[in-house]
């Protein structure tokens, strides 16, 4: 089918739209939601994806409890969140439409598969009488679709049986809003060419039912006039559509490449972070080594062995994880070697809320250890950023020799964006801190004199055999010494080698004016919403600025001054509060006011915009 | 391993200039010149050679060799062992454990090395106590038996880290008294020469707080007659007369005189340590009197470096993407212009 043969008459231009489809955890709203997300990017718009899923595998058919979301932000303009709220929803049965409908602001469209609103489904969803009929959507536009009864009907007599048959409804949902979006349909149908190449009967189904769905939309009056979004205006290269997760896999694969080195994963699965591992494991002739471990521990403390053997040595984790991994980071502060703690941070404490969003680790990350023992943190701020901290992470490990630990979060990890290709030639170099010293005239603990790192010396390498380990260790020699003035020493050098990172990462930037009435900080994954809203409040009268932590240990070394030009600032997490606990010991002459948040959502535009408004207002 | 015949070393080579640090008379001496004698025999360059730890009296080992060495975190060399092996299979590597190290708070990690099957040589030098932390009993001390923290007596069971190892799909199991030194280094030559990993349990006198624990078996007046020590192919004769054996009565082994009650020398069962099916094994392991030393089990099977290996081989000849360059520009792209 040409695109261009059908298109509808009335085509609204819009700025950006969000969509959001839910349904059953077994409905394939995830698959859906990323086709139309790959079809959007190609089209050329900027784009951001979250999914929204039960931490269950199958949670009860039916329930709230099992509703499972893709929500798609798609724009003109430049977007940086999968949005607050929703202009379409689709929902495949009554308990998507209760799960969902609070973030549809009233008069915005919902298409329900009317199939799935009988009586025993809107009671299992626990509405009270038929929300269809009740007043709970008078304000909405309402799509009423029978979509599991037309999609049997575009498939009878395929050859298949009626459960294979009624999966293929999220196709006919997706052709809806394919058409509804003005989208080509020759993305999802190569894609599932892919897919079901072999299977030929179950491509033929998928596709019927794809196309079925968008000449009902075509066909129906009820619903409104066609919506297109136009390319949006990016920076020149070639994009790709791009999850956190997977790009934090690919900045390690850079790294690696970049310096030189094999990369070695040692992880234990973990929600939301084993994506990484599956990423890592398919890729073994990049000489990459994916290692299962028995568990976090073992998972660290084969990176520490793999590192203490020269490789670029990785771990991932979410943070129950990290609890475990804390006495392991521990040994990689003592005995300096480059390591790279990935937790992709996830509702704490304890098991928490592992399928939800929350910035609760960064103390963790900072703090969590026995003794002294500083660590270098980094946080990535959306889903390709991911890419570029990973690769970061890396550097800063093997050129400092010492773990670093990078925060990303559920948000970022399982959220997408588009990706500008890099190329590894035009990535910076990384040059691990190999031993160039002659044997005879090295320590293991010789420190070059700016950075104070030691040089790396790796079993195999003649002349070098050497013994390091978690007891203190000579300043020099690294022989074990139990000497009070050593200790003490090499307390505060493994300190300041820390600080002095500082000269190794970039200062803080500021979005928006330099100086002003109200600074907005926040850091890692909340970036999308803080700027979208510090542009918003900028736009207008209200003239706020942004800054936003990449660098957390070091930090950056224009904060303090950064801080001082402005008259107050507001510290924004997803937390109780940690970055301001931080940065109220490292810089107390500030006072930082506080808007958190702790529900496992990301933070709406809206409700920082209005909070900024309000202090603005307060003098 | 770099296989390495034109440096000849010999036992002093692989001495660091750290001072021993064990008590006086502790089996540790012992076992650490066995170890110091054997490799030698085994032709790796010394900078191929890594020894890890975990933590307790055992694991201050690896700072008296002059080879690179790990001193790890309680319970977790098996792990550092892991990650040495896999960033880098040429090198040699040796860890270094106890009982409560290799089997209380590392027990996990243990039982998962040794299925997994990567090639390393794990020494577990079992004294049955806690020495570091000054006398609590291990998962390896006899029920009833009376310590810090058990004054009256031992009430949970003990491990006999053989049937872990064989519980956990090993395909080497030795164990040898810390008496022994010729027996030792014999052991861990086999060993090391044996791909996969190795597990050598090491019966070891702790002076201090649980002297004379193995004096039943290595008492020079008792020991002939109550260790038997295995070769693979040589029927299983020992005692002061070299006239008793093993024999199998129905589902039992048991230990016979040759000459008494019909029992003759083609009786006594041939040691077959390369035989697949471990139940035999796992006799010998279980055996109190006497107790069996040697090799008892060295069946060889492909390792997790050989698997992976094969993989990657794999992956290189049938994936698409020949570089990380190729994978970035995969999959739907589009231009923006």
């Amino acid at each position: 089918m040409e695109s261009s043969e059908v298109q509808p008459k009335d085509v609204v231009s819009l700025e950006k739209v969000v969509i959001k489809f839910a349904g059953d955890s077994g409905d394939g709203m995830q698959f859906t939601g990323a086709q139309f997300t790959g079809t959007s990017a190609i089209l050329g718009n900027d784009i951001a994806t979250f999914p929204d899923y039960p931490a269950e595998i199958r949670a009860p058919q039916g329930t709230v409890a099992g509703v499972s979301g893709f929500q798609v932000h798609i724009g003109h303009a430049h977007v940086h969140t999968p949005g607050d709220s929703a202009d379409l929803l689709v929902a495949m049965n009554a308990a998507a439409l209760k799960a969902n409908l609070k973030f549809l602001p009233k008069g915005r469209t919902v298409i329900v598969d009317t199939d799935n609103f009988k009586r025993k489904d809107w009671e299992k969803a626990g509405f009270e009488n038929d929300p269809l009929e009740s007043d709970l959507v008078k304000d909405y536009h309402v799509v009423h679709a029978p979509i599991t009864s037309l999609t049997r009907k575009a498939l009878e007599g395929i050859g298949l049986d009626n459960k294979s048959i009624t999966r293929s409804k999220n196709m006919f949902a997706l052709g809806m809003v394919y058409w509804l979006f003005s989208r080509p349909l020759d993305y999802t149908e190569r894609y599932l060419e892919g897919k079901f190449g072999k299977v030929e009967k179950v491509l033929e189904a998928n596709i019927k039912a794809l196309k079925a769905g968008y000449f009902f939309a075509e066909t129906i009056e009820a619903l409104p006039s066609a919506y297109s979004v136009l390319p949006a205006d990016m920076e020149k290269g070639t994009y790709k559509n791009l999850m956190g997760n997977e790009a934090t896999a690919w900045g390690f694969f850079a790294a690696a490449e970049k310096a030189g080195l094999e990369l070695f994963l040692g992880s234990y699965p973990i929600t939301p972070a084993s994506e990484i591992l599956h990423e890592i494991a398919k890729y073994k002739h990049f000489g990459a080594k994916a290692f299962q471990a028995e568990d976090e521990i073992a998972g660290i403390v084969s990176a520490i062995g793999a590192s203490f053997a020269g490789d670029l040595a990785v771990t991932t984790t979410s943070g129950p994880g990290l609890a475990l991994k804390s006495e392991a980071i521990g040994l990689a502060v003592i005995t300096e070697l480059p390591l790279v703690i990935v937790n992709v941070q996830r509702g704490g404490p304890s098991t928490g809320l592992p399928t939800k969003t929350e910035q609760s680790d960064l103390l963790q990350a900072l703090y969590g250890r026995n003794g002294e023992s500083p660590v270098a943190v980094i946080a990535a701020r959306s889903p390709a950023d991911c890419f570029h901290m990973a690769f970061e992470a890396s550097k800063l490990a093997l050129e400092h020799v010492t773990p670093v630990i990078l925060l990303t979060d559920g948000y970022v990890a399982n959220g997408s964006q588009p990706w500008k290709i890099q190329r590894v030639a035009d990535l910076p170099e990384i040059t691990p801190r190999r031993v160039k010293t002659p044997a005879d005239k090295w320590e293991p603990y010789l420190r070059d004199e700016n950075s104070l790192a030691r040089e790396w010396a790796v079993p195999g390498m003649k002349g070098y055999e050497h013994r390091i380990g978690g007891l203190e260790k000579d300043a020099l020699t690294g022989d074990v010494s139990y000497d009070p003035e050593n200790h003490e020493e090499m307390i505060k050098t493994r300190e300041e080698k820390i600080a002095r990172m500082v000269h190794s990462i970039p200062e803080l930037k500021v979005d928006g004016d330099e100086k002003g009435e109200l600074l907005v900080v926040g850091w890692g994954g909340t970036y999308g919403s803080l700027l979208t809203a510090q542009n918003q409040c900028f736009d207008s009268e209200r003239r706020v600025s942004l800054a936003h932590f990449q660098y957390l240990n070091p930090l950056p070394k224009n904060t303090e001054e950064v801080f001082s030009r402005f008259k107050k600032i507001v510290v924004c997490e997803l937390n109780n509060g940690q970055l301001a606990k931080y940065l109220k010991t490292r810089f107390p002459q500030f006072e930082y006011l506080q808007y958190n948040k702790i529900q496992g959502l990301p933070f709406t535009v809206q409700e920082l915009t209005d909070r900024f408004k309000e202090i603005l207002s307060e003098n | 391993m770099t296989q390495n015949p034109t440096v000849k070393y010999n036992a002093k080579d692989f001495s660091s200039d750290q001072e021993v640090r064990w008590c006086p008379g502790c089996g540790d001496y012992a076992i650490l010149k066995s170890v110091q004698r054997a490799l030698p025999e085994l032709g790796v360059s010394r900078e191929d050679l890594v020894f890890v730890s975990g933590i307790g009296c055992s694991s201050r080992f690896p700072y008296y060799m002059e080879t690179y060495g790990f001193h790890g975190i309680h319970g977790r060399a098996p792990a550092l062992a892991t990650g040495i092996k896999l960033a880098n299979p040429n090198l040699s590597v040796w860890q270094i454990t106890g009982d409560g190290d290799a089997l209380a708070i590392g027990g996990n990690h243990f039982i998962h090395a040794v299925r997994r099957n990567v090639d390393i040589n794990i020494l577990l030098f079992n004294n049955r106590i806690y020495g570091l932390t000054k006398g609590q009993y291990s998962p390896t001390t006899d029920l009833g038996f009376k310590t810090k923290s058990s004054p009256q007596g031992v009430i949970d069971n003990p491990f006999n880290p053989g049937e872990l190892v064989l519980g956990s799909a090993g395909r080497f199991f030795a164990r040898i008294e810390d008496v022994n030194p010729k027996g030792m280094t014999e052991v861990l030559i086999e060993a090391a020469k044996h791909p996969g990993t190795s597990v050598v349990e090491i019966m070891q006198n702790c002076v201090i707080f649980n002297h004379h624990v193995y004096a039943n078996y290595t008492d020079k007046e008792v020991r002939a007659d109550h260790i038997l020590h295995v070769e693979h192919g040589k029927p299983m004769i020992f005692g002061k007369e070299n006239n008793k054996g093993l024999i199998l009565n129905g589902f039992k082994l048991e230990s016979a005189t040759i000459g008494e009650n019909g029992v003759s020398e083609e009786d006594i069962l041939v040691h077959d340590a390369h035989e697949e099916d471990s139940t035999l094994h796992m006799m010998l392991i279980r055996l109190k009197m006497p107790i069996v030393t040697g090799v008892i089990r060295a069946v060889k099977e492909d390792t997790y470096e050989m698997r992976l290996k094969k993989q990657v081989e794999e992956v290189c000849e049938t994936s698409k993407f020949q570089s990380v360059d190729d994978l970035f520009l995969s999959g739907e792209t589009w231009e923006i212009s």
